[in-house]
């Protein structure tokens, strides 16, 4: 399907076959006005994260006895929220945005996805957006979904950001797909040849033909031409340093500030199975400091217009396990942030923790679709049509009433 | 009808094209290659687990040397013979990485030595804190290679049972709610962990498609406590922390004893059950032939997997004796591995230069690249390993990675780069195209020239 969406993409800037610098469409064509003026940002935490953890249900009875090892609330360094849920410390650095009513949280949300538990398949339904894994024909991702929806998307108005592909983008719209650290220069030359020897395979083809479009005109590294194999290593390892989810941050709050509307990428580190203690907070950092830095890069009247929609593929069990983590669950726990969000509060309808309020025992029980909370917020904020959204972004799904989750 | 040929062989199946290497020139003998003596494994030798462990055991005698002497010199000594060890691991890991891609340079089969590739990832391990994230190429020497001509059955076993496995999915650890230890204590990190035996049914027997249910991801995770390890012994079946009583997986009853008898007949059960031989003939199938490979050639392959019980050697021949398998309409995309192993042969680098790279120069050389490629060498994101799919390595930033490594990386492995003309036949034989052929002579350069033939869709595809 990304394939798909390549060549429309190069199709639409005029590029599959002749050579990218000949092109006359490349500035007009490429960098055209945007369609709409919000700005959509929607990470998707990848192993399934422990809701339960991150926003810890303190005030409820049956919390402190399935969390014995993996204590929360504000007796334990939990950072208290509305009297009834605490922030797992590890997000400290966020309290300012929650604070600000610029950080919000939907407790007990799910897809409908349920009881195999697979990350994998956890992870289809999450980004096709559909009821199932059978999905009726339906191939493409639901964000890529809403770009099909709305009219003037250019070839940069969404990007899915990293090394691995955001299935939730994939589909016929547009979409932009790159790593920051993928820069790529060659000779004038070498160009010219590069684009001769992948004519015969048009994925080859369209793939480096927008690798070459978005490397940066600078050769991403002090303005030099990798001209020989040496300089080409060198830069290679320079762009490999530092920490990548910030560069991923970085690079997708640049095109935000430019003309991009929607960016997506991943964060991995979340199936704390042993020792989650130590790995969430680690996870959780990372988290932080990737909203931190795009409420910094973006603050003033862009950030106003931004929505951040953090999703994961299933919760984790309410219990603990035996090795200091917990297992594979179904209700989980969805983030918001951003200026044009509804923050300062814990949204959702707690379902509790008691035995028979669990699912199957064990699970916190969802009581929405996480798919529902994303349909509202792509309503607000692209003001698509409720009929839209349920009937193709979200096939099958009904919305239910407004969460508010938007100024 | 396609049939076998030698030079399609190489390819598709083996490690690509050589200009040293003679290549195999029937089915047959990619078969012999596969049962013959692992040669090349003795002429580039990877550490063995067992060794490997000896290493795991003198850092926890420094462990205990520092926690009995705090504050003293003798525990910052200990400290300091840590952080040696650790970095002496690391040094090794990227030699072995080194050696990896000599055997693939100068192999005579390079099918086995995609097949160990193919089965290191199907069950993927690796460390996640400490030494033992340094341990996957020793724990892949130890069983997969010696074991990937036997029965699938024992391949399962030997995956499942190892340290590495126990520690990637969290089993060693987990303790039975009932068992012995946690009556002991009380209770006390008493508990399940579910981890290990949801993969095992859902990544390495069944399939996640397979007919298992929660419950029964829930008894074999009961029938697994106890499954362990130390390191000064390896593999250790820990009775007290065995949940007691019997349990059912997929119906059938296990016995209610404290050894690891009853897992390996789960294991075994699991292993030869027809969900699994169609899951493995098609992961096969996909990872060899195609992205959507010939239903005829999966069923042809499923038969001869559940008619021999797992035979792996009948599963293999299977697949090579089907015309389908030597279809090239629909060419696979080859992994970053693959496409480094293949560049490496085609090269034909000599010993030299690899084997001297430091660890600082091989993660610069091929380590970084392959990771901007889209294959954090050994690092996959889970359990389930690398994606088959085509689509997931053709992206911008995946090829970019290519590119730049194709011009700037063989100068550093082959300080005497071939001429370009002639090198468009040791890499691509028959499959040069005139477009190929005409820029290997028009570049401006030699190293660009290179670079150009191995970015070629024709060497990247198989």
């Amino acid at each position: 399907m990304d394939l798909l969406s390549r060549r429309n993409f190069l199709a639409r800037s005029g590029l599959i076959g002749c050579s990218l610098a000949a092109s006359p469409l490349f500035t007009n064509v490429i960098f055209a006005a945007a369609p709409w003026d919000t700005r959509l940002v929607v990470i998707i935490l990848r192993g399934g994260f422990d809701g339960l953890d991150v926003v810890q249900p303190y005030g409820d009875p049956a919390y402190a006895k399935l969390r014995q090892k993996l204590k929360g609330g504000p007796e334990n360094g939990g950072l208290d929220l509305d009297g009834y849920f605490s922030l797992h410390p590890a997000l400290a650095g966020l309290m300012p945005m929650w604070t600000a009513g610029e950080l919000g949280f939907v407790h007990a949300v799910s897809t409908p996805y349920r009881d195999k538990r697979s990350h994998f398949d956890g992870q289809d339904i999450l980004e096709a957006g559909t009821e199932s894994l059978s999905t009726g024909g339906v191939r493409d991702g639901w964000l890529n979904r809403m770009l099909q929806a709305v009219p003037g998307v250019q070839a940069d108005t969404a990007y899915a950001i990293g090394r691995g592909d955001m299935a939730l983008l994939k589909g016929a719209a547009p979409v932009a797909n790159w790593s920051p650290e993928a820069d790529l220069t060659m000779s004038p030359q070498a160009e010219r040849l590069m684009d001769l020897i992948t004519q015969d395979d048009p994925a080859m083809h369209a793939a480096l033909a927008e690798a070459r479009l978005l490397s940066s005109p600078d050769g991403g590294q002090m303005g030099e031409m990798a001209d020989n194999g040496e300089d080409m290593m060198a830069q290679m390892q320079r762009a490999g340093r530092g920490k990548a989810h910030l560069k991923v941050a970085k690079f997708a709050a640049k095109r935000l500030r430019a003309d991009a509307r929607v960016a997506a990428f991943s964060l991995n580190g979340w199936d704390t199975h042993q020792a989650q203690e130590r790995n969430l907070s680690l996870a959780l950092g990372r988290l932080a400091e990737t909203l931190d830095h795009l409420r910094d890069t973006l603050r003033g009247n862009i950030w106003k217009k931004t929505a951040v929609v953090v999703m994961t593929e299933f919760g984790r069990t309410a219990r603990e396990n035996g090795t200091g983590g917990t297992d594979h669950g179904t209700g989980g726990l969805m983030i918001t942030a951003g200026g044009a969000i509804k923050g300062g509060k814990v949204h959702g309808n707690w379902p509790g923790l008691g035995t028979s309020d669990l699912y199957q025992g064990r699970d916190l029980m969802p009581t929405g679709d996480v798919r529902a909370q994303a349909a509202w917020v792509m309503r607000g904020l692209v003001g698509l049509e409720t009929s839209v959204l349920e009937q193709s972004i979200f096939p099958g799904m009904e919305m239910g009433t407004d969460p508010g989750l938007l100024l | 009808m396609p049939t076998f040929d030698s030079e399609f062989a190489e390819i598709r199946f083996g490690c690509g094209l050589s200009p040293v290497v003679g290549r195999v020139d029937s089915i047959d003998a990619m078969l012999d290659g596969l049962t013959s003596q692992d040669a090349i494994a003795q002429q580039f030798p990877i550490e063995h687990f067992d060794i490997f462990r000896a290493r795991m055991v003198k850092i926890e005698e420094w462990r205990k040397v520092r926690r009995n002497n705090r504050g003293t010199d003798l525990a910052a000594e200990a400290h300091k013979q840590r952080k040696v060890l650790n970095r002496i691991a690391r040094e090794d890991k990227a030699k072995w990485l080194g050696q990896s891609m000599l055997r693939r340079t100068y192999t005579t089969s390079g099918f086995f030595e995609r097949l160990a590739f193919f089965w290191g990832d199907h069950f993927t391990a690796h460390g996640k804190r400490g030494l033992i994230r340094r341990a996957t190429g020793p724990y892949i020497e130890e069983t997969m290679r010696p074991n990937l001509t036997l029965r699938f059955a024992d391949l399962v076993k030997a995956a499942v049972l190892h340290p590495l496995m126990l520690h990637y999915l969290d089993q060693s650890q987990a303790i039975g709610p009932n068992s012995i230890r946690a009556i002991k204590k009380n209770g006390k990190n008493a508990g399940l962990n579910e981890n290990l035996a949801r993969e095992v049914l859902e990544l390495h027997t069944l399939g996640v498609g397979g007919p298992y249910t929660q419950e029964d991801v829930r008894q074999l995770a009961e029938l697994f406590t106890g499954l362990s390890f130390q390191s000064k012994v390896g593999f250790k079946f820990r009775k007290d922390y065995a949940e007691p009583g019997t349990e059912t997986v997929l119906g059938i009853e296990y016995d209610d004893v404290a050894n690891v008898k009853p897992v390996l007949a789960a294991l075994e059960d699991l292993s030869v059950h027809p969900a699994t031989a169609s899951h493995i003939a098609t992961k096969l199938a996909v990872h060899f032939v195609s992205d959507t490979p010939d239903a005829d050639l999966i069923a042809h392959m499923t038969d001869a997997f559940t008619k021999t019980d797992g035979q792996l050697m009948a599963v293999y021949t299977a697949m090579l004796e089907h015309p389908a398998a030597w279809q090239r309409d629909a060419m696979n995309f080859k992994f970053p591995v693959d496409f480094v192993g293949s560049a490496c042969r085609a090269l034909a680098i000599p010993r030299g230069p690899i084997e001297a790279l430091d660890e600082k120069a091989m993660k610069n050389a091929i380590m970084v690249p392959m990771a901007m490629m889209g294959q954090n060498w050994q690092q996959p994101n889970g359990p389930d390993g690398w994606p088959e799919e085509d689509a997931q390595w053709i992206t911008p930033q995946g090829l970019s990675g290519r590119v730049r490594w194709a011009m700037g990386a063989p100068e550093i492995l082959q300080p005497d780069l071939p001429d370009p003309r002639s090198f468009v036949d040791a890499a691509l034989g028959s499959f040069a195209s005139e477009p190929v052929r005409f820029a290997a002579g028009a570049a401006e350069s030699k190293t660009e020239a290179i670079g150009l033939i191995l970015a070629s869709p024709a060497f990247q595809r198989r």
